[in-house]
């Protein structure tokens, strides 16, 4: 074969810390998979550290963080602290999960590039991926 | 009930009237969908008769309340003579902090105690361990050690009041730290009343707080279940929960079957542990979800009762009729609130609750509105107590027993459960039984798949989610939430290092030697008994995370198979 099509999006989908709330993890992977993207589904209980040298070694465009025990102020940041630290600057990060507004606001500017919240379709999640993973490439 | 000529007409009339009438009216105004189904996807009929109850026998299938087989409700005069328990879940920051809402929750007229743990907790680590940074009191209350399990509970009179603990992993290690506070207040063991959830195979199953491997882990319940069995006779030793089962994305059925499945294997461990049925089985409650489909979810706790009644019955043989019993507590639908409008989840708690209340429910918690953002402020927890009252005091629902008894749709719901169930039963026995179907990944994949046809289901608008898919609104005012204070985890792993330093450490090293024998021994229903060691390293002020961390020493951790 010549040259192979378009390098479909990977995307990794994390749970961070101790939070085993999987069911936003494994719906959004499941969707993200059935939209033709390649999906790499982390497991629970990882800490930033463990997620950041996941993203890297897979070589992924994007990171899925979910979380819904209210410690996203803490892991979801690091993330971000990590990567940067590593020279990453090219992995789209998002969040999800029980996320107050105030909070959002504050991780938006620790670099997470949008946050889900209870009710959000998989369909604006993956357009907003594809919408991002291409703006950057 | 019905004689079967009377059935036959029935089903001649029903097709006259679709001859006749239905089929002009659909002709000129067509239904509003082709299919109609169940927030459970189920098919509904447009409507039921007495031909969709063949064989339904009235003494058999339905009887009266307070008798065999329960599908009328648990009391002769359910909610005439009292109201169920309004237990609201509460647990956050430090005990100190969880401690003043209780009081307050109590003078607002709330029956009994639940408490909520932070993950470190459930997950049996000490807040100073690094896993635990930034989850510190986050969802719940942190408790280290007996010390803090004395501050939570300070001047609540704990002979009076019952009290939840929601906890499994380290159910036994909370509960002997509540007990050991009870001994302090001079409470007599026969006069402790409460909860412990502790049921773990739903961990596996659905809520993923497992710590060790299965079968060490379900040692673990039977030994509380046989301490309870022994010494506390008010002590509910299990709640078995399909609460976070249908929280992960499950059908109801799903729910029921996999709950009652659950159920099954503790009746038989605590059987094999050498104890009669009849000892324990009074002492196992339920834990049930409430879902916004009203009527399906009706049929759920109806189907539930008759179900566990001939379950203990007729396969366990139980022959004490409090042994039959599914005494059940409810919490409304967590996973169906939103964080948009939310204002909109006060109807849905209602409404849940309402669900909860017609299906004869022992006690129940509603959520509050915020809490699809964060832990409820005390004014969205009041509004969702002030739900409960309304329901119990002015929408007269409580006023007859099982006022949905005989309504042709609930009661083909009601069997179509009950039917649903046994199938799933069969194919769990069809994998040796519901631990190994655990294993090979069986209900995890089932509830897997019912979340994401659930989910596709939204956003094709085959269901509407008001405020979410349908009635939008572009900006919403933010709504005032509960913010965590910040220092509650400084504070607490200060508290815990004071601790570490003041306690008589020879003694605590030697009642976690003593565990750890008893963990590895091979006697676990005689002298390698573990809850009386735990007692032991708890009054010796040993921390959970060190009680839990001598199982994780000696059984190891559990890795679950890879499931999307």
């Amino acid at each position: 074969m010549a040259e192979v099509a378009e390098r479909k999006i990977r995307v990794l989908i994390a749970k961070p810390g101790l939070d085993g709330h999987d069911r936003g993890a494994k719906v959004i992977a499941r969707a993200f998979r059935d939209a033709g993207m390649e999906v790499i589904y982390t497991g629970l209980r990882q800490t930033p550290e463990m997620i950041v040298s996941a993203a890297i070694q897979e070589d992924v465009d994007a990171i899925g963080l979910s979380c819904l025990s209210g410690a996203h102020m803490h892991l979801f940041p690091r993330v971000m602290e990590l990567l940067k630290e590593r020279g990453v600057d090219d992995i789209i990060v998002f969040g999800g999960g029980t996320i107050p507004e105030e909070d959002i606001v504050k991780l938006k500017a620790a670099g997470i590039a949008a946050i889900f919240t209870p009710g959000a379709t998989t369909g604006e999640t993956i357009e907003f991926v594809k919408k991002n993973v291409k703006a950057k490439s | 009930m019905s004689e079967k000529k009377d059935l036959k007409r029935i089903e001649q009339e029903k097709e006259r009237w679709e001859a006749e009438t239905l089929k002009p009216t659909l002709k000129k105004n067509p239904e509003r969908a082709e299919r109609f189904t169940s927030v459970s996807m189920t098919p509904i009929e447009r409507l039921y008769t007495a031909a969709d109850l063949p064989g339904w026998d009235f003494m058999e299938d339905l009887g009266f309340p307070g008798e065999y087989p329960y599908t009328r409700g648990l009391h002769p005069t359910m909610y005439r003579g009292k109201l169920w328990t309004m237990r609201m879940f509460a647990g956050f920051g430090t005990a100190l902090e969880t401690n003043r809402r209780f009081k307050y929750l109590l003078e607002q007229g709330q029956m009994g105690l639940s408490t909520a743990f932070d993950l470190p907790t459930l997950m049996g680590y000490d807040s100073d361990h690094p896993f635990s940074a930034g989850e510190v009191g986050k969802c719940g209350v942190a408790i280290d050690s007996l010390a803090d399990m004395e501050i939570l509970f300070d001047g609540i009179p704990l002979g009076e009041v019952t009290t939840s603990m929601t906890i499994t992993s380290p159910a036994s290690v909370l509960w002997a730290m509540y007990v050991t506070v009870c001994e302090k207040q001079g409470v007599p063991y026969h006069c402790i009343g409460g909860t412990i959830q502790n049921d773990i195979l739903k961990e596996y199953i659905a809520q993923k707080e497992y710590i060790y491997p299965i079968e060490p882990s379900v040692r673990l319940v039977t030994d509380t279940v046989l301490f309870g069995a022994h010494h506390l006779p008010r002590w509910n030793t299990i709640s078995i929960s399909g609460y976070h089962i249908r929280e992960a994305g499950s059908t109801a059925l799903q729910e029921l079957a996999f709950t009652l499945g659950d159920g099954m294997v503790y009746v038989e461990e605590a059987i094999r542990a050498g104890l009669d049925v009849d000892a324990f089985a009074p002492r196992l409650s339920f834990f049930f979800d409430c879902h916004n489909d009203l009527f399906e979810e009706v049929a759920k706790f109806r189907a539930a009762r008759r179900l566990w009644a001939r379950l203990m019955r007729e396969k366990f043989g139980a022959k004490d009729p409090r042994s039959w019993l599914l005494r059940t507590h409810a919490q409304t639908a967590g996973c169906s609130l939103t964080a948009q409008q939310p204002h909109n989840n006060i109807a849905r708690v209602a409404i849940q609750a309402l669900a909860g209340v017609l299906g004869g429910t022992q006690s129940l918690h509603t959520n509050a509105m915020d809490e699809a953002m964060a832990l409820p402020t005390e004014e969205a927890a009041i509004i969702a107590l002030r739900t409960q009252q309304i329901i119990a005091h002015e929408s007269g629902v409580t006023n007859t027993v099982d006022p949905l008894a005989g309504s042709y749709y609930v009661e083909k719901l009601t069997n179509q459960m009950e039917e649903g169930a046994w199938e799933y039963f069969k194919r769990l026995a069809d994998f040796g039984g519901m631990i190994r179907a655990i294993e090979r990944g069986f209900p995890q994949r089932e509830i897997a798949d019912a979340a994401y046809a659930y989910q596709q289901a939204i956003e094709r608008e085959e269901k509407i989610i008001v405020g979410v898919n349908r009635f939008t609104t572009d900006e919403e005012p933010p709504i005032p939430l509960l913010y965590i204070n910040r220092e509650a985890e400084a504070q607490q792993i200060d508290r815990l290092q004071q601790l570490r330093r003041s306690r008589d450490k020879d003694a605590m090293m030697r009642s976690l030697d003593a565990l750890r024998q008893a963990a590895a021994g091979k006697d676990p229903w005689g002298k390698d008994l573990l809850m009386p060691r735990i007692l032991d390293a708890v009054r010796a002020y040993a921390t959970l995370g060190e009680i839990m961390g001598v199982f994780r020493e000696v059984w190891g951790e559990y890795t679950e198979p890879n499931i999307i």
